[in-house]
């Protein structure tokens, strides 16, 4: 029947309501017992809550200046940096002509800061010669642990320092092993401070450098690509060749067209080499992250770099090496707790106009709709807790963080929210007044009205994933709520107000148009229908008018309808003869 | 009320009619005039008033202090120049942060100065400094280019959806008006303006894109096939269309005005100057301005780009 098979799809539509609902509480419940960032208090902004500053000196070399373009490239890189770690509405600023302000919620972590400061250089070097990483001199063993044994093969014996016989053909040649390199090789001890901070190493001549842990070293060939030719980077675990996916985390690069073009050329030229210089090396800042060896050539552009990376870490690198390097190293100068600009009073006064601004919707729909307002009310609510836990989860999984701003964005929220019904309503109205009962009419104006709320949230989605995507700073804050509650609203419609307004239009109260209802089908039949293409014309209209406005109701047919009508009338016209 | 309903039952069935397509000289009028005037009335007043989130401006830093209240710090920089408000910040155990706009070197040390004795310290402990924009040149540049991106997606999908481009052509008329009105607005405040202003702004495009999309919707269902219609116009169908949901208009204006009027009250009269205050403002008019344009120009826009195609224009 199809009157019981309403009654259960609308059922069916609540229960998965209530599923997400709960789904989303149950997430958040259990988070909450194993991750303390997980909480069902969303967390608050820089604004409202207060944070850290970090104030960053850059870091230079005798001589060097930092210019204020320089500046300016460094504030938009770690702004993006920034931005990447979560919807955080953080503050990148200059101080005087050197320093840059980051002011971020929260307390920084050990990769939060590393995300922040360092200047992330990624070069491929070929590896020519390396070794454990304390001097070879040396016997003693202590700082000569086991190599990363998923990495770099055993450290080879260093060969005898000989005075190049050629000057070197290509990056893997040998002869640029010059004697003062080979002696600043030997002489090398990774336990030991070897590099300036923010050094910068010449490209075409080759580096003595340490791996990040200490345990091996190396002397590489000249650069071959550069970290500027990365064109995205993302982080993930890596698949086994059967497909299953490992616990190893790893960082995907993919290049541009010139590091496309370079990597292919220096894979073809390593995979044949001997151990270790088939190897290739990959140095961030100076030391080297990986060296894994050659195993095909690669043309596609694409590269998977592994290391002792966990999920934190992979991701610092992949948004480091996204955003491109910094033009220079910086050091934390500094490292406090600042208060909110905002005070508790703002935030409060803030909540409070979202609830007089509620509380004015609700009169003003109790007004226009009468009983109407009870699904606009309870829509609002369900629409509300799903906002909040919303909020909550995405302020635990994608660090999101809520402003003034955005607290603006949520009130606003309410009108946009409601607009939805509103449109429905009115063509529930606009159905009943053709002379339709309320059941018929509910389902007839749903048709209509869902094409204009998904046409309409289309446009709202649209601006919000194109700004999310395509800015920074408080616009990308400002689109992640606008998404967030266009999503909320297309939920709360499909799920709540229709299924709701299915079921109460089988209630007497409703159907029998109740003057309270909303759907008072006296007041709304006065209009002049009676029907479809039928017309009743009212005593009172002129000639002129009426007229007219059987012309309008002719032209609401559709060419079908309109044909049916011109037959009938002419079957009438025959049976009268 | 009820005469509210019956005058939504006689839109909706033509007996009142309000001529909106066919004024639409007036309507074009009103709003040439009113967009010269937001354009030239700030360019006479000098621009617009952006914040230090904008332009950075100067830095104080206080250390030593036993109170960190803000009230303090907020008092002695007004008490030298009352127009600026300041944005104070505690920083660690005993410190102060006061930002402000740009000041010359003489308010400047006039400020340090009386900073120092507002918290009874040796004016050495107060230091300034330059900070610059917080809202830089690159977060525009990236804001304009999403918004053009933003702007070719929307109209594609709505050329889509409404099998014509002139609708989308139509809706990005009535969206510079909106914007244009509410900026020159803005400017002719002299309301600072800072990134809250703006975010509010940029909420005004989304509302105003989606208003006219809900009548357009209206417009494209009651102009469907009016080709083969003896008797009705293009241009009084699409007449028909913004009258049957004016008052779903008026509703859905209402009820998003409501409360962001609650904001703008609080706001401004509550808690004096603030985030709310400004995004408020920029919302209240864009919004009223959003419905008006749906209407009043976005409709007329299209019925003008279209009742001259020929499968219009023949059965006249």
């Amino acid at each position: 029947m199809a009157a019981s098979s309403t009654v259960k799809s609308a059922r069916k539509s609540l229960i998965w309501l209530l599923v997400i609902i709960f789904g989303l509480a149950g997430l958040i419940g259990f988070g909450s017992t194993t991750d303390e960032n997980a909480s069902f208090t969303p967390k608050l902004a820089l604004d409202l809550q207060g944070g850290t500053q970090i104030i960053l000196s850059p870091l230079l070399l005798d001589g060097q200046a930092v210019t204020t373009e320089q500046l300016d490239q460094a504030v938009s890189i770690i702004r993006q940096r920034v931005d990447a770690s979560g919807v955080s509405e953080s503050q990148v600023i200059t101080q005087g002509d050197t320093n840059i302000i980051v002011s971020i919620p929260g307390i920084p972590d050990e990769n939060t800061l590393a995300l922040i400061k360092a200047s992330a250089k990624l070069e491929f070097r070929p590896v020519l010669i390396t070794s454990a990483g304390t001097p070879s001199a040396e016997v003693d063993g202590a700082g000569t642990s086991d190599p990363d044994a998923t990495e770099s093969p055993a450290p080879e014996e260093t060969p005898a320092a000989e005075e190049p016989t050629a000057s070197p053909t290509d990056g893997s040649d040998l002869n640029w092993i010059t004697p003062e390199i080979q002696k600043e090789f030997d002489d090398l001890d990774c336990a030991s401070v070897f590099r300036e901070p923010g050094q910068i190493d010449d490209p075409a001549v080759p580096l003595v450098t340490c791996d990040v842990n200490g345990f091996s070293k190396f002397i590489l060939g000249p650069v071959e690509v550069d970290g500027a030719n990365i064109s995205d980077a993302s982080n993930g675990t890596v698949t086994s060749s059967t497909g299953a996916s490992t616990n190893t985390w790893a960082v995907n690069l993919e290049f541009d067209e010139v590091g496309t073009e370079g990597f292919s050329t220096v894979t073809q030229r390593l995979f044949p080499l001997e151990q270790p210089r088939n190897q290739f090396a990959i140095t961030l800042d100076g030391f080297v992250i990986t060296a894994p060896t050659t195993q095909a050539v690669i043309t596609n552009g694409s590269a998977q770099i592994t290391g002792s990376f966990d999920r934190d870490s992979s991701k610092v690198l992949a948004d480091q090496l996204k955003y491109g390097s910094l033009p220079i190293g910086f050091e934390v100068q500094s490292q406090e707790n600042i208060s909110a600009t905002l005070g508790q009073d703002q935030l409060t006064s803030g909540l409070l106009a979202g609830l007089i601004g509620l509380i004015l919707v609700v009169i003003y729909s109790a007004f226009q709709y009468r009983g109407l307002a009870i699904v606009t009310v309870g829509s609002l609510l369900v629409a509300a807790v799903l906002v909040y836990l919303l909020i909550a989860f995405l302020s635990w999984r994608q660090g999101y963080r809520l402003s003034m701003a955005g607290v603006a964005g949520l009130i606003v929220a309410i009108g946009i929210t409601v607009d939805s019904f509103i449109v429905y309503f009115e063509r529930v109205r606009d159905e009943i007044r053709e002379g339709r009962n309320l059941e018929v009419a509910v389902e007839n104006a749903w048709k209509r009205s869902i094409r204009t709320i998904l046409a309409s949230d289309a446009v709202s989605f649209t601006a919000a994933a194109t700004l999310f995507l395509l800015t920074v700073g408080n616009v990308r804050g400002f689109a992640f709520t606008l998404g967030l509650t266009t999503i909320v609203d297309l939920i709360v419609v499909f799920l709540f107000t229709h299924p709701l307004l299915r079921l109460l239009a089988r209630t007497k109260f409703f159907s029998s148009g109740n003057p309270w209802s909303g759907f008072d089908s006296k007041a709304l039949k006065a209009s002049g229908y009676v029907g479809r293409g039928q017309f009743r014309v009212a005593p009172t209209l002129s000639q002129g008018k009426a007229l007219k406005v059987s012309k309008e109701a002719a032209t609401r047919q559709t060419i079908a309808e309109r044909k049916a009508q011109a037959a009938l009338e002419e079957a009438d016209k025959s049976g009268g003869n | 009320m009820s005469k509210f309903k019956d005058f939504g039952n006689d839109l909706y069935s033509g007996r009142v009619s309000i001529d909106v397509v066919g004024r639409r000289k007036l309507w074009y009028g009103i709003a040439i005039v009113l967009v010269i005037i937001a354009i030239v009335a700030p360019v006479a007043r000098g621009g617009f008033n952006f914040g230090i989130e904008f332009r950075g401006g100067s830095e104080f830093r206080i250390d030593g202090v036993g109170d960190t209240s803000q009230q303090v710090a907020r008092d002695a920089v007004q008490s030298v120049d009352p127009e600026t408000q300041p944005i104070v910040t505690s920083v660690g155990v005993d410190s102060v942060r006061i930002q402000t706009e740009q000041l010359n070197d003489v308010t400047t040390e006039e400020i340090r100065i009386a900073l120092a004795n507002a918290y009874g310290l040796p004016s050495g402990s107060v230091t300034s400094s330059f900070i610059g924009a917080n809202w830089g040149a690159d977060v525009t540049s990236k804001a304009i280019n999403g918004l053009i991106v933003f702007l070719i997606l929307v109209s594609v999908l709505m050329a889509f959806y409404f099998r014509t481009f002139k609708m989308s052509i139509a809706a990005l008329a009535a969206l510079a008006h909106d914007v244009v009105i509410t900026a020159g607005i803005y400017a002719l405040t002299g309301f600072e303006v800072t990134p809250a202003a703006v975010i509010g702004l940029l909420t005004i495009l989304g509302y105003s894109l989606y208003d006219t999309v809900v009548v357009f919707d209206k417009v494209r269902e009651n102009t469907l096939g009016v080709e083969f219609s003896e008797d009705t116009t293009f241009a009084s169908q699409v007449n028909l269309a913004v009258n049957q949901t004016l008052v779903r208009s008026i509703n859905t204006s209402v009820v998003a005005i409501l409360p962001v009027a609650a904001i703008l009250f609080i706001g401004a009269f509550v808690l004096g100057v603030g985030t709310l205050r400004d995004i408020a403002l920029a919302l209240f008019i864009g919004m009223i301005v959003g419905t008006y344009s749906s209407i009043f120009i976005a409709s007329p826009v299209y019925v003008h780009l279209r009742e001259n195609e020929p499968r219009f224009k023949t059965k006249k």
